[in-house]
Parts: C-alpha cells; structure tokens; sequence
C-alpha cells in the first residue's frame, strides 16, 4: 500500500477546466480505474468518466494517461515509477464533455459511410462456405473493440486540419476486413483512396502503438490497403495489363 | 444497400473545429508524455546520418572496393573498372571491362569547377538502386517521416510542421512506386548472391599465386573460403531477410488475393510464400537495420583487406603457408 497523487483534468468545454490533484492510498493490484472510482469515492464524487467491463473488452474507459491514449481499465498501477504523478486527461481528438468523457459520436458517422458487408450467393445446399486460411486474416480485424484509442492516437485526426478528410485507422480496419473478406464482393478500393483518404495516412504507425488488442492496423490493414490502391490507380504496368486483359488483375477489381 | 453521407456528416473534423481542450498541449514538438521519447527518433536520425555520411564518402572515394575475391557490395555488380584511380581495379570482374578513356576525360570536363578532384566511381550507377529501394521503403518512410520531418516525431508529440497537412498525397505519391524499386532489389539479391558464390573463388595466376593489385587477368580460380566470404553470404542474408519482408512484395506475391484456398481447401505456392514474407514482414524494422548495418560492415572490412589493416583468414593462405 502506497500514497500517490493524480492529477486530473476537471471541466467542461463552456467553462473551461485545469487540472486539480488529488492523493489516495494504492493497493496491490489497483488499475487506474480503481483509482479514479476511489478519488470518486474518498474525494469528488462529480468525477465523471466512462467504464463499464473493467476486462478491456467494451473500450469504454478510453483516456490520456501520461499523454498516451489507454485503457484505464488496464493500465496497471505497478507500471508506474515509485512517487510518480500520473496525470489524467480526456482524449484530446474528440470533444471534451466533461471531466475524463469525450463525445465519440464522429466515429459512428464514420462507420455509417462504409458500405456493408456484400456476400456472394449462397452456395447451391444454402451454406456460405470459406476456408480457414482465407478468414485468418480478417479474424484479426474482428478483435477490434471499438475504444477509438488509435483514433485519438492518429495525428492526422488529433493535430491536423484535414482531419476530415480521413476516416481513421479504425475505419480503414473495418475497411481491409471488408476488403480481404473471401465472400465480400463489392469494389471498395476507390472508397479507399476517395472517402476514407488513405493518402493521408503517413504509416507512422502510432495507431498500432496504441491498439490495445494489438491488432497490426498499419502493417496488416493500411498498407495492403494502400497497395491494393496503388494497383488501381498508381501502377502504369497493371493499368496496362487491365487494358489488355480486362477483368483479369483481381477477382474483386471492376474496370473502369 | 449503400448508406449516403450527408454533406454536414463529411465535413466535419472530430473535434468540429473547436482547439483542444482536456489540459491537452498544440504547439509543435510538445506533448503531455513524460517518457524520454526523444530517444527513439534520434537514435534513427544517428543510425542514418552515419550511414548516408559513410556511404557518401566510400561511393566518391572509388578506391579499395576489392581484394580478390572479395567485391564491396556497394561497387556490384561491377559495371566498369577504372584505372584511372585504382591500378589493380579488377577489369575481369568489371561487366564492361575498363572505363573508356572518352568517358573519363568528359567527366574531368564536368568536375573541372570542382575544387577537389572526384573520380567517376562505378558506384554512382549502383547506389541508386539501393537508395530508392530504402528511401520509398514503408518502414524507412515511417522513420524519416518521424525522426527527420517531425510529422510526428512521436506519438502524441504535436507535429512541426502546422500548415496543411497533405499526407502520402500529391508531392509524396512517388512512394506508390516502390514496388518498381522492390524489382530492382529483388535483382539485387541474386547478383550479390553471384558474388558471395564469387567469394569462393581465389584468382590466381599462372604459376598458382594469388592474383594481386595490377596482375592482370588470373589464368583460374582456386576454391576456397575465408572470414570475408562468411561476411559476404551473411550480408546477403540479412539483405534477403529485408527484401523479402517488404509489404511490397508481400502485396504481389499473394497479399492482394482474397482467397488462397481452393474449394478443396488447397492452398497453393502463393500461400506458402505469403505466410513466409509475413513472418519477415514482421521483423522488416529489425532486417532493415541489421542489413543496413551489414552492407556497411561488408564494406569496410574489404576496404580493411585492401589497406591491410585487417588479415583475412582463409583457407588460400593456410594452403600457400602449407605449401610454403
Ligand atoms: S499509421 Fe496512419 S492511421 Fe495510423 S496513426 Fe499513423 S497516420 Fe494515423
Ligand atoms: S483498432 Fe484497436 S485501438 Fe482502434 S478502436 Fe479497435 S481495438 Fe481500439
Ligand atoms: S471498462 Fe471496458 S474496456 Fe475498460
Ligand atoms: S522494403 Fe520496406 S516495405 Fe518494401
């Protein structure tokens, strides 16, 4: 059991805020969020933040803890030097409600602009069938948790002005498993490059640093994504063999 | 079923414009982390400039890149030989044999402004393969984009440069050529391959001696191996490990199927040699490096051979010592 202090951004985006300190006792095994229910407890019951599974798997608890986007939830309190202030913000790419809560809502207007999941008919006996090694990949997609942590970490979303030009990583996650589904049949490349402006991402990978389900969003998602654009659109040599053998380059390519 | 966006919806950015509030920092290069995460980019920025200095000055030195059999894989393949700067250039290693005399005077022509002489070094026409290959390299781009240009120079670290950000768009579309470059590199890796199986093979001349500086053409070749053949064949190693982990050719030789399997379940080559590159994508930062690293090491040990600051040990001279 040990003292620390937390210093925690409190306010709202009418009347501004700072940050205020507050000391509880630590006990062995705590996570950051145990803290800030104990502050609420012992110190501020006003506190707001969001939470529901405390397991990482809901993506509720999403903040800044040490100017790094995480879960709360898992950020254990052993990381942390002996006597460290730990300080405690909100996400700094979406609006501040109040205290550590953000409104995500951008996120879901996001995901409403990627088309659905076409599957190809169904086989003759009504069953869709694939093989394992084709959904390998996408399964790592799937883990996805939607804490929009990757979001907050992306510059282009959470320091540049063209941010609306970019859907985010997250999106281009859910894209690639649209993309690389076995089933799916809709073209969605030029959605890609056009609506979700993968150009814009710089593969600076911050956004794999904050994943915490540690999905390879920049290696496994964007760039195969990136490179399925440069096919279509950049690459004299495959716009030429499109020319001479339509329909061949990819299954899901559609000529222009 | 498509979902249309409103106008509204599109244009706006996630914060809808408003400054950052929640304590957080926008000036550039500051950040709330209380990590040392200056570290990492400058030990990038250390690792390159090293590099770019020392290969800079061994591609204009043109001097001491081979010591039979040993050929620095900055100066292969061996495009000419010039005698010019080196008496013992190894003419029958050259492709085109020596430089031609025309060639070397139109060079002192355009250099004759220059206040210090530079050879025409056959490495000028070899480096920019290589160059092009690491310089449009997606890990090598995050890198720069990090540690050179600041955008950004880390995580949550606020960018230096505040104006309109244009991303991997306009001016940067150069880099979707990379798999042009990743063709070249493929190359590469044979022909450095070539000239490891070349580090087998002593010179020698007619009366069994091995060929020195200014011999002439060796009467044939020994077998044999020494310390500088094992620093070759790693090299090209390590140089594979990192060409063959490149999302590039990940992307062609199977990353851009979206199924492997057959309906029988097969999986055919392209499966096999895409979970193969997977693997080595994974580690393409840590092969980037160590080849990095390596080329340069191969390097400078045969420019040590050459001025003798090194012995290579090898089974040629223990064969002479024995004959001896
Ligand atoms: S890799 Fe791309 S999407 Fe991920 S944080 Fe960097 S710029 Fe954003
Ligand atoms: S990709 Fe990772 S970081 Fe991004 S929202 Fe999903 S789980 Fe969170
Ligand atoms: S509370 Fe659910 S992820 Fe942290
Ligand atoms: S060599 Fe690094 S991605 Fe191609």
């Amino acid at each position: 059991m040990s003292e620390r202090t937390f210093r925690i951004w409190r306010g709202n985006p009418q009347d501004g805020g700072d940050f205020v300190e507050y000391t509880i006792d630590v006990q062995t095994g705590m996570v950051v969020l145990d803290c800030i229910h104990e502050i609420q407890k012992q110190h501020a019951p006003d506190l707001a933040c969001r939470w529901n599974c405390k397991a990482g798997k809901c993506g509720s608890c999403s903040m800044e803890i040490n100017g790094k986007p995480a879960l709360s939830c898992m950020t254990r309190m052993n990381t942390f030097e002996e006597g460290e202030t730990i300080t405690v913000q909100p996400l700094k790419t979406f609006p501040v409600i109040r205290d550590l809560t953000n409104d995500v809502s951008w996120n879901y207007q996001q995901n409403k602009r990627i088309r659905p999941f076409a599957p190809r008919p169904r086989d003759p006996d009504g069953e869709h069938r694939m093989m394992q090694e084709d959904v390998d990949r996408v399964q790592e997609f799937r883990k996805c948790i939607e804490c929009f942590l990757c979001q907050d970490m992306c510059h282009i979303l959470r320091d540049r002005e063209t941010q609306q030009n970019f859907a985010g990583p997250r999106f281009m996650v859910r894209l690639a498993s649209l993309d690389m589904h076995p089933l799916d049949t809709d073209d969605r490349i030029q959605e890609v490059r056009d609506e979700s402006g993968s150009g814009l991402c710089n593969i600076t990978r911050c956004c794999t640093e904050a994943c915490p389900e540690h999905i390879n969003i920049t290696d496994n998602a964007i760039i195969p994504l990136k490179e399925r654009v440069v096919d279509r659109f950049y690459d004299p040599l495959m716009w030429l063999m499109r020319k001479l053998k339509p329909g061949n380059s990819r299954e899901k390519t559609t000529v222009e | 079923m498509t979902t249309t966006t409103s106008a509204t919806e599109s244009r706006f950015g996630p914060r809808q414009g408003q400054k950052p509030q929640g304590g957080h920092v926008s000036a550039p290069l500051t950040t709330q982390r209380s990590d040392p995460w200056q570290i990492g980019p400058l030990l990038t920025l250390l690792g390159f400039g090293s590099f770019v200095v020392y290969v800079t000055f061994r591609a204009f030195q043109g001097l001491d890149y081979y010591s039979a059999p040993y050929l620095s894989p900055f100066y292969s393949p061996l495009v000419y030989a010039n005698p010019e700067y080196y008496s013992g250039s190894p003419t029958f290693h050259a492709l085109l044999g020596n430089l031609p005399a025309e060639a070397l005077t139109m060079w002192q022509q355009m250099i004759a402004w220059l206040p210090l002489a530079l050879p025409l070094s056959p490495a000028f026409f070899i480096l920019i393969f290589p160059a092009s290959f690491r310089g449009t390299c997606y890990y090598y781009r995050k890198a720069y984009y990090r540690s050179v240009v600041g955008s950004p120079a880390g995580c949550t670290v606020c960018p230096i440069a505040q104006g309109t950000y244009q991303g991997e768009t306009r001016l940067l579309l150069i880099q979707n050529l990379h798999r042009y470059a990743m063709y070249f590199a493929v190359a590469f890796i044979f022909i450095l391959g070539y000239d490891g199986w070349l580090s087998l093979w002593m010179p020698v001349d007619a009366q069994g001696a091995s060929w020195v500086a200014g011999g002439g053409d060796p009467a044939t070749y020994q077998f044999g191996f020494g310390v500088g053949s094992v620093v070759m064949m790693l090299n090209v190693v390590f140089l594979g490990g990192y060409t063959f982990g490149c999302h590039s050719w990940r992307h062609m030789i199977g990353g851009r199927l979206n199924r492997f399997a057959s309906s029988s379940g097969e999986t055919g080559l392209s499966y096999a040699v895409w979970k193969m590159t997977s693997w080595l994508n994974e580690r393409h930062m840590l092969f980037a490096w160590v080849s990095l690293f390596w080329v340069m090491f191969t390097d400078f040990y045969i420019w040590a051979v050459c001025n003798g600051w090194i012995t290579d040990l090898n089974s040629w001279s223990q064969t002479a010592a024995i004959g001896q």
